[in-house]
């Protein structure tokens, strides 16, 4: 009964991992609680998305990832 | 005296076959213009022009050159975001064809980082496409880089210019 956490770019260095498992099912307050207070900070921001089993998700505090699902947090992208 | 050659004109013309309008990839491997364009030229006889642009890592100036970059992506969310991109560079330039090839992985000064062409009847939606898709892929495409310098690894933030860049297109 796991939610994986993804870490992505810069995020992944903040983090010191690249993903976190986390107890299912997980919603906004645990994703904050899980992630520690740095990333929770960053996640407040605008500038932080949110994927939830392979689809960006609208509004981030509604959350709601189920047992098996990915949760990747998508720091300010820089490609090109 | 006719040479032995096993090699014709045509048969040079492109050895990488396209399929569809829309090319796009991620590559792990050196990403190899010429063939690309001559396989996209190849795939749209009918178009009156091809624009393409060449991304390509930059060796950095003065005491902290760059000694190499590193792109990471998504799996679930960058190849089909990608690939909406071209969709919507198709639609809007009324084009015949789109290539979009982004490196990921790491990358030394020189190499082709990103490689993007577009086919049109005319040369305007071309080059307007091509534009398009680069202003698209620097800042709201699912890629993270990173570049090494002599003080050790640095996350690239997307700039203001690329955002306003971004922002003339909506």
């Amino acid at each position: 009964m796991t939610v994986r956490i993804v870490f992505l770019g810069p995020l992944r260095d903040v983090a010191g991992e690249a993903q976190h498992e986390a107890r299912a099912p997980l919603d906004w307050t645990g994703l904050l609680a899980a992630v520690g207070p740095q990333i929770a900070e960053q996640l407040h921001g605008e500038r932080v998305h949110i994927a939830c089993a392979g689809k960006v998700i609208a509004d981030k505090t509604a959350l709601l990832a189920q047992d098996g699902e990915e949760v990747a947090l998508l720091p300010p992208v820089s490609g090109g | 005296m006719a040479r032995k050659s096993r090699c014709c004109p045509r048969s040079a013309v492109a050895r990488l076959a396209l399929s569809g309008p829309l090319d796009v990839r991620l590559l792990t491997g050196g990403l190899s213009v010429g063939e690309a364009l001559a396989a996209f030229n190849a795939a749209h006889p009918q178009a009156g022009g091809v624009a393409s642009f060449l991304g390509k890592v930059r060796p950095g100036a003065g005491e902290s050159p760059v000694k190499a970059l590193e792109l990471t992506h998504y799996e679930p969310l960058t190849l089909s975001g990608m690939e909406q991109l071209a969709g919507q560079a198709f639609a809007r330039f009324a084009l015949d064809g789109v290539l979009v090839w982004h490196r990921i992985g790491v990358l030394t000064p020189g190499e082709g980082i990103v490689l993007v062409a577009a086919a049109a009847r005319h040369r305007r939606g071309a080059l307007e496409a091509v534009d398009f898709l680069m202003d698209h892929l620097k800042s709201a495409a699912w890629l993270w880089k990173r570049e090494r310098r002599g003080s050790g690894w640095h996350w690239i933030e997307p700039r203001a210019e690329d955002h306003a860049a971004l922002a003339r297109w909506q």
